[in-house]
């Protein structure tokens, strides 16, 4: 199993630590991980984005020229990283972010309202949960008991009281995503 | 956990007795992680936040010249200005570890990862003949286990020793596995690794220590600077590290090192998969270089492609080794621009194309 994802949005939409979760949640499952941020200077509201491979093997590059799964928060993302899907992958957006859809037909497309259901539920810190809750629910890459305990490992103790809206953000997650 | 952060708590399980560091990306976690983790309440290491890289690399200088395991650690820009104390150090054979967590230049140049500290890192980078040991990691782990091997040949030789690395590997996470604590030297085991240091003990038995890269008697220069390439010599001789892969039955081969080689590798394994007989060749101490391997590398293949992210720098090494005997092309990208593997296959494709149409 090798599963090569890119998570792509703004800066504080939670890409990098989706992506964290998500490796974390790999480690404790005793698989080889990367996590590969494009670092720059851009704080809330600049693009971000995370390289996550999740794998049975070694993994030789971190970098990549395609992927199996791009995960597109907004409409910048989703114009660079669809080209990059190899395909038969999957590309999964928030259609809050965007205005114009993928238009691959070689690709699986998944939409996921993320943001709005976040925002119904007052469950907007946990929006990237969701969305990873809807990752999961395509490719089950991790258990969802793995993942919260990747979440207990990267929130610092006085937040473990957010865990139960986090786990609740992932199931979620799984339902709403739907196939375009 | 990233790469930076494997270089601080190695730092502290290896018996690290000093740290002098000034932030800058894209290193800053080594010493935030240090600051996080408060050694000084542990191991009793000392953590200081200059006020400068100039500052930094005195400090590393004079703590050295205690024989102390000291270290610093920066990207680009302050390993630049860093050079003239580096130089002091390799003159008056002081032991320290430094560590160059490259960004793109020239100048300030931008945050992103880049290899174009080549040439600055294996020609020693400061006035004067000297080389210092460069490491390459290519890993996280790679970052944790380089800390003490680094300080382990600094120490050896009475020199300074450099880890190497880019933005790519000091940025990303992977699986690490931290060597276990290792106490730091007490004073009776400094005295006897160091009896040249400068630190006052045995003060009585031995007189006094100076250390020094002046020497205003050009005779005496000249028999220190013979010392310094005897033993550069014979860290050439015996230091040569590095590493190959699909090497078995290739027709060509890949030279690159540190974050290149990772992206490499897998263009080796998307070559592999079209039926190219392509090897990996990763030198791992970049000075001393490995000749040698190079050149016996060069009469087996038909040709090599030297992959930096820069604009050609070790491409000039592997050709004084290869001697020749193979074609050898550069593919780099610059300014903190990091090539994917698409990119290395199509230009590995080149090479082969030129050895056919020789």
């Amino acid at each position: 199993m090798k599963h090569e994802i890119i998570i792509s949005g703004f800066g504080g939409q939670g890409v990098l630590s989706m992506g964290k979760i998500l490796a974390y949640a790999g480690l404790m499952e005793g698989k080889e991980v990367t996590w590969m941020p494009a670092y720059g200077p851009e704080q809330r509201g600049g693009t971000a984005n995370v390289t996550v491979i999740v794998s049975d093997k070694p993994i030789s590059s971190p970098i990549l020229s395609s992927y199996d799964t791009a995960i597109v928060l907004n409409q910048p993302s989703l114009e660079k990283f669809q080209g990059k899907v190899k395909p038969g992958g999957d590309i999964i957006f928030d259609s809050f972010g965007i205005a114009e859809q993928p238009t691959r037909s070689d690709i699986n497309t998944w939409c996921i309202n993320a943001m709005e259901t976040a925002a119904e539920l007052k469950l907007m810190k946990c929006f990237n949960m969701f969305v990873l809750g809807g990752l999961l629910k395509l490719h089950p890459i991790v258990t969802i008991e793995n993942v919260m305990k990747a979440l207990r490992k990267s929130l610092p103790e006085r937040h473990w009281d957010l865990l139960p809206m986090n786990e609740q953000a992932i199931l979620k997650g799984m339902e709403i995503i739907k196939k375009v | 956990m990233k790469g930076n952060e494997a270089i601080a708590h190695a730092a502290i399980r290896c018996g690290c007795d000093g740290y002098f560091g000034y932030p800058i990306t894209p290193q800053s976690e080594v010493l935030e992680t240090l600051a996080a983790l408060k050694p000084w309440e542990t191991t009793g290491m000392v953590v200081v936040q200059a006020e400068s890289e100039v500052a930094s690399i005195n400090m590393l200088y004079g703590g050295g010249g205690t024989g102390k395991r000291v270290m610093t650690s920066s990207s680009s820009p302050g390993v630049a200005l860093m050079q003239e104390g580096i130089a002091y150090m390799a003159g008056a054979e002081v032991p320290g570890l430094i560590v160059n967590v490259q960004r793109g230049g020239p100048g300030l140049g931008t945050i992103q990862p880049s290899q174009s500290d080549y040439n600055q890192a294996t020609r020693g980078g400061g006035n004067g003949d000297y080389n210092v040991i460069v490491l390459a990691p290519n890993s996280v782990q790679e970052m944790a286990d380089f800390v003490d091997l680094g300080f382990e040949l600094a120490f050896k030789y009475r020199t300074p020793a450099m880890i190497l690395s880019d933005g790519v590997i000091g940025q990303m996470m992977e699986r690490v596995v931290l060597p276990p604590q290792k106490p730091r030297r007490t004073d009776e085991e400094i005295l006897k690794e160091c009896p040249w240091a400068s630190n006052g003990m045995g003060l009585k038995q031995r007189g006094s220590h100076c250390i020094t890269s002046l020497e205003l008697d050009p005779a005496i220069m000249e028999q220190r600077n013979l010392h310094l390439q005897k033993k550069y010599a014979e860290i050439k001789q015996k230091e040569v590290r590095y590493e190959t892969s699909f090497m078995d039955d290739a027709e060509y081969a890949i030279v690159a090192f540190g974050s290149a080689s990772r992206i490499a590798t897998k263009a080796v394994e998307m070559l592999r998969e079209k039926g190219e007989r392509v090897g990996l060749f990763r030198p791992i101490t970049l000075w001393p270089f490995p000749e040698k391997e190079i050149e016996e590398l060069a009469t087996r293949v038909k040709g090599l492609l030297v992959v930096e992210i820069n604009a050609g720098q070790m491409v000039y090494d592997v050709r004084l080794a290869a001697k020749g005997k193979a074609i050898v092309n550069h593919f780099g990208r610059l300014g903190g621009i990091v090539p994917d593997p698409d990119e290395i296959v199509d230009a590995l494709m080149k090479v082969k194309s030129e050895a056919e149409k020789a």
